[in-house]
């Protein structure tokens, strides 16, 4: 059991859990993004800036679990850069790695590859899922108000 | 004193082995282990008597409706109610919506009052709110201490002629804290109002008399007090069950049936409507006669000595927090807190790790975490088979969490 707790809370997620440098707000962000599980209480606030379709500076505040907390901080760096289309990619991967799935090869996970260990524990799935399913719904949100913006 | 050696044998689950440790479960707040004579009421009565209640001529469903009855009969006994007015329902919350609808959709209306109180189980909440909204009655809420108690005094400021029934729970199942229930009934009654009390934790864990309290309905549910899930029980004055309209319709609970119309069925038949958990229910009068042969007083002082010794030690815990009464004679078995810098979960994940069963979570009273200014807590729950020794168990337990989260990390980001 140790061992698997050594997996779940790997040193890079307690690190990243209590000295994230991704926490805080993005100044002029113009992407936000929220999560929010009313189960556990866990909260999360993305913000970012976007230009020509990728992600400048993403940031997270938020409070919960050392599992979503240290999620939304590897999720914010890993999305620095990316365009929407590379931010899909990486959700899936995501996903496909909590269901222990085969990665698509193109994707580097950086830091993220740690959640590897939380498939062993399905009650805590939804805990780093969440900073996913927040970007995800942001992405959406973001692409229906562009949608009726350019409506004539 | 309860000889807690002898009791552990009657409960099988309890020699399990939880990765690798001794289990160690201290989330009887959430439900309550089975000993043995509870698993074999069941299953003798499956293998043996199985037949449906009320209807049948043969012997196999005369013995069943005896062993039901009987078990109403029991139940009855030990809250000290009628045996008229103890009605099986599915569990607690199953209980409370009996009463908020039957009772409450007849006789609340615009204007009326409904009081609660901070600390009460969604259960105890959700039922109320429903009926305010099909009533247009409102909802009043008596506030706690910053210690979790809650004072009569408090309860006074809220309670106007306008308030129609008052509804608290008789022991808290975040913090532990036993209410002033004979005092608070007086009080409403004194207003008109009527009183439901809460007993989901008190029931279980100290010696509750219905007659003595002098509410109007009290519930409970049998899997925390060593019954199996899906039977609660609701005890109420006879006739103010007859002056209800029923809650659910369906058989056994009509006296007649035309096309268009049906008439009732007598307390607290009326109030059974379908099959119940027959099983269930008779296995739940075996839970009863063994709190019995224990004696409910020797129970509440084993849940004080527990909870005390308990309480000293997790206050030794560097950056622990408690919540709720400290004076173990308020309170019973359940015991809030959280780690400094650790969320509850990660603590209850360490924990099982560890063997050691305990909740986390906001323990279905959100309204009462945000009156603590938490998200949720960590709880252990203890009842009557649950030892000294487990709760050092914990203690190790924690210590080792607050071990591994703080343990020296290489940087990474
Ligand atoms: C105080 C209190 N009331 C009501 C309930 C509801 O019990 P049940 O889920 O068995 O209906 C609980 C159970 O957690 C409780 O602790």
């Amino acid at each position: 059991m140790l061992d698997q707790l050594d997996e779940l809370y790997r040193d890079v997620i307690l690190d990243h859990f209590k000295a994230s440098a991704h926490r805080g707000e993005a100044p002029g962000a113009s992407f936000r993004a929220e999560g929010h599980n009313p189960l556990c209480g866990d909260d999360l606030t993305f913000t970012a800036t976007m230009k020509d379709g990728r992600f400048g500076q993403v940031r997270f505040t938020g409070k919960g679990c050392a599992i979503s907390q240290a999620t939304a901080s590897m999720f914010s760096a890993q999305l620095e850069g990316k365009t929407v289309e590379q931010t899909g990619r990486l959700i899936r991967a995501m996903k496909a790695l909590m269901q222990g799935e085969t990665l698509e090869a193109s994707v580097d996970l950086g830091d993220l590859e740690a959640l590897a260990g939380v498939r062993k524990f399905p009650v805590r799935i939804k805990c780093a899922a969440l900073s996913w399913n927040a970007i995800e719904q942001g992405l959406q949100n973001l692409h229906q108000s562009r949608a009726e913006g350019s409506r004539p | 004193m309860l000889d807690v050696t002898r009791i552990r044998q009657d409960f099988p689950i309890l020699a399990r082995r939880v990765h690798g440790k001794p289990l160690v479960y201290l989330d009887n707040a959430a439900t309550t282990q089975k000993p043995r004579q509870v698993i074999e009421a069941l299953v003798t009565y499956y293998s043996q008597h199985n037949a449906n209640i009320h209807r049948g001529l043969h012997a196999l469903a005369e013995e069943a409706t005896a062993a039901y009855e009987g078990a109403r009969e029991r139940a009855a006994r030990f809250l000290n109610a009628q045996t008229r007015g103890v009605v099986f329902t599915r569990n607690a919350t199953e209980a409370i919506n009996l009463f908020a609808q039957a009772w409450g959709r007849a006789n609340l209306k615009p204007g009326d009052e409904i009081l609660l109180t901070e600390m009460e189980h969604h259960s105890n909440l959700v039922p109320w709110q429903l009926v305010a909204q099909a009533t247009g009655a409102q909802l009043r809420f008596a506030q706690i201490t910053d210690d979790g108690r809650l004072e009569v005094e408090r309860v006074r400021r809220v309670l106007t002629p306008k308030t129609k029934v008052v509804a608290f729970t008789l022991m808290s199942n975040v913090l532990g804290t036993i209410t002033p229930a004979a005092e608070l009934v007086r009080l409403a009654h004194a207003q008109g109002a009527l009183v439901l009390v809460d007993g989901a934790q008190a029931v279980p864990h100290m010696p509750v008399d219905f007659a003595a309290l002098g509410c109007d309905v009290l519930v409970a549910s049998a899997h925390k007090m060593l019954g199996p899930t899906g039977v609660g029980v609701l005890a109420a004055r006879p006739d103010l069950l007859e002056s209800m309209e029923p809650f659910l319709g369906g058989g056994e609970m009509i006296a007649d049936v035309q096309l268009t119309s049906a008439t009732w069925n007598e307390v607290p038949w009326k109030f059974e409507a379908g099959t119940p958990h027959i099983g269930g229910v008779i296995a739940f009068g075996e839970a009863l006669a063994y709190l019995e042969r224990l004696g409910m007083a020797n129970v509440r002082q084993h849940a004080m000595d527990l909870t005390r010794y308990a309480l000293e030690r997790l206050a030794a815990v560097p950056g622990i927090m408690l919540y709720g009464p400290r004076d173990v004679v308020q309170r019973g078995g359940a015991v809030s807190f959280n780690l400094e810098g650790l969320h509850p979960h990660d603590v209850g994940t360490v924990l099982d790790g560890e063997g050691v069963a305990v909740r986390a979570g906001h323990h279905c009273a959100k309204p009462l975490m945000r009156r603590l200014g938490v998200a949720a807590t960590v709880r252990a729950s203890f009842y009557l088979y649950n030892t000294r020794e487990e709760v050092d168990r914990l203690v190790e337990a924690l210590r080792a969490a607050q071990a591994f989260f703080n343990r020296p990390v290489r940087s990474a980001a």
